[in-house]
């Protein structure tokens, strides 16, 4: 017995292992977003909020974030609508070529995103539409929708279906049915889509640093930051994408654990 | 159907673009249309894109294979050994990950692992080192399994959690002993778990240019690296599309056998 119970201490032992392998790139981030040396070594420096004032101070940095604001919440409508439309067709028909259909729904995250860059700067260029904040958003939507229909299908999978057949039998039209029945069934799940989308494209930099041009998101940002030199100013932005971000995913969560309590105790 | 549309254009589309890309010529830094084969022809008798392909399929593999197996022992431990509570927590501390900045996270283990970096001054403290830990394979891992650790836990952890507990307590009340039980019930069950976190981490270091970039030191260039140099630098967007064309080919030919074996009934 006291075999067994050793043995899961060490698998204890283990995870904890993982969680802190996971978790010291962020935390370190956060540390050194503080410290006042400028190359990060240990022992620390004192406490300073320098490089938060370098960053604030600088336009560039504004004017990305303002970019990226303007991107994510975008990329988050029309990829939430785009999400719940592929979602419903899903759920509500059966034709033929639905493999296909799904297929083309759910392939993008599978492509590498050098490559969806690198395509979509192919393409947007020749037609004259790259380097705008526009290809961003397109190329993200194609990123996103992906994620915000999976969201929306798990919950359209927990309706009873024949709520929306009593509608119909009671005289709604199709639209009206969608409009009071659906539409406010998925409510959490769309919040949730919509939070979830606009953090993802929010952190997104591969494409974004093809397609962006001169309108720099953050993530292009840090991306160049990354290939000069040591700066610590990369931590300091890093820690506001990730409360930015954070801040998006927990209320997604808290959004839909507020309806689906019951669903989600059982679900794993 | 809007997203039949929106994703054909925007999709299908460029995709289909970079194919024919990848016959068009370069003059005078112009791209001009046109149907020629030289891109495939010069892009396939270069050493070096062969280097880059076995290497980058190297990477990747090993790159999988690390990563489900330090994997398992936690998804393992956190199905079947903590109460209901621990785990919902723990799940949402591995999803965390995924809302951080990749390329924050990177830079992060550039400041552990360069030559005068926290790894090697704890290691000079007892006298040890210095170890060359960034700019090669294991920098590149490093990154690698940054990516991809938390979510091919989370991805087996699915699985492990469903596996039906009778048929374990079956395993054991006919004599199978722990080990056993774990590799002759737990993981064939647990199969498609396992097989679609190893998909998603090939696929993703498969693709992935900031490890091997920043933490393995760029050089030699894996795939995406060599699409980034030929586009960036180089005005060689044909030869890029060559190159991308031929990931999305082995990305696909993998994934399909592994989803078929994923689902194949056990014989």
């Amino acid at each position: 017995m006291s075999k067994g119970a050793s043995k899961n201490l060490l698998l204890r032992g283990y995870v904890v292992l993982v969680f802190i392998f996971v978790f010291t790139p962020i935390v370190t981030s956060f540390i050194f977003s503080v410290n006042s040396d400028r190359f990060p070594t240990i022992p620390l420096g004192h406490f300073t909020t320098h490089w938060y004032e370098t960053i604030f101070a600088d336009p560039d940095v504004w004017d990305a974030f303002r970019v990226s604001g303007i991107v994510s919440i975008t990329v988050a409508t029309l990829s939430t609508f785009i999400g719940f439309c592929t979602a419903y067709t899903d759920y509500r028909y059966k034709f033929t070529g639905k493999a296909l259909y799904l297929s083309l729904a759910l392939l993008p995250p599978t492509i590498p995103l050098v490559i969806m860059g690198l395509a979509m700067l192919a393409l947007l260029a020749r037609i004259n539409m790259s380097g705008e904040i526009y290809s961003i958003v397109v190329s993200h939507v194609v990123l996103c929708s992906p994620f915000a229909m999976a969201v929306i299908r798990m919950r359209l999978a927990q309706i009873n279906p024949d709520l929306e057949s009593a509608a119909w039998n009671l005289g709604a039209s199709n639209w009206r049915a969608m409009r009071e029945v659906i539409v406010p069934f998925c409510r959490p799940a769309i919040a949730s889509a919509f939070c979830l989308t606009a953090a993802v494209s929010f952190d997104e930099f591969a494409v974004a640093w093809f397609v962006s041009g001169l309108n720099k998101t953050v993530p292009v940002i840090i991306l160049e930051i990354l290939q000069g030199n040591t700066d610590p100013q990369i931590n300091a932005i890093g820690s506001i994408v990730f409360i930015t971000s954070m801040t998006l995913v927990i209320l997604a969560q808290l959004i839909l654990m507020r309806k689906t309590i019951n669903q989600t105790a059982t679900g794993i | 159907m809007p997203i039949v549309i929106w994703q054909l254009i925007f999709f299908v589309f460029p995709l289909i673009f970079l194919v024919v890309l990848s016959f068009w010529l370069v003059k005078n830094y112009r791209m001009v249309p046109g149907f020629d084969t030289i891109n495939w022809v010069k892009m396939f008798s270069k050493g070096y894109f062969w280097d880059a392909y076995w290497r980058t399929l190297g990477y990747a593999g090993v790159a999988t294979l690390v990563t489900s197996i330090l994997a398992f022992p936690c998804a393992f431990a956190l199905a079947f050994k903590v109460s209901p509570k621990v785990r919902r927590w723990a799940l949402f501390f591995l999803i965390v990950p995924f809302f951080t900045s990749y390329l924050v996270r990177t830079y992060s283990w550039q400041i552990f692992l360069n030559d005068n970096g926290i790894f090697n001054t704890l290691f000079a403290f007892v006298g040890l080192g210095p170890f060359q830990l960034l700019n090669n394979f294991f920098g590149t891992l490093v990154g690698y399994l940054t990516l991809c650790l938390p979510l091919v836990v989370v991805l087996q952890l699915i699985s492990l959690a469903n596996v039906d507990r009778t048929l374990i307590e079956a395993a054991h009340n006919l004599g199978c002993g722990r080990l056993r039980t774990v590799f002759q019930v737990i993981i064939p069950l647990a199969k498609i778990g396992i097989i679609l976190g190893a998909v998603f981490t090939f696929i993703l270091t498969f693709g992935d240019f900031v490890s091997p970039y920043y933490l393995g030191g760029s050089k030699p260039p894996t795939l995406s690296i060599l699409i980034i140099d030929t586009t960036k630098s180089g005005q060689q967007w044909p030869r890029a599309a060559v190159v991308a064309i031929v990931m999305i080919v082995t990305l696909l030919t993998i994934m399909f056998a592994s989803v078929a074996a994923a689902y194949r009934k056990r014989s």
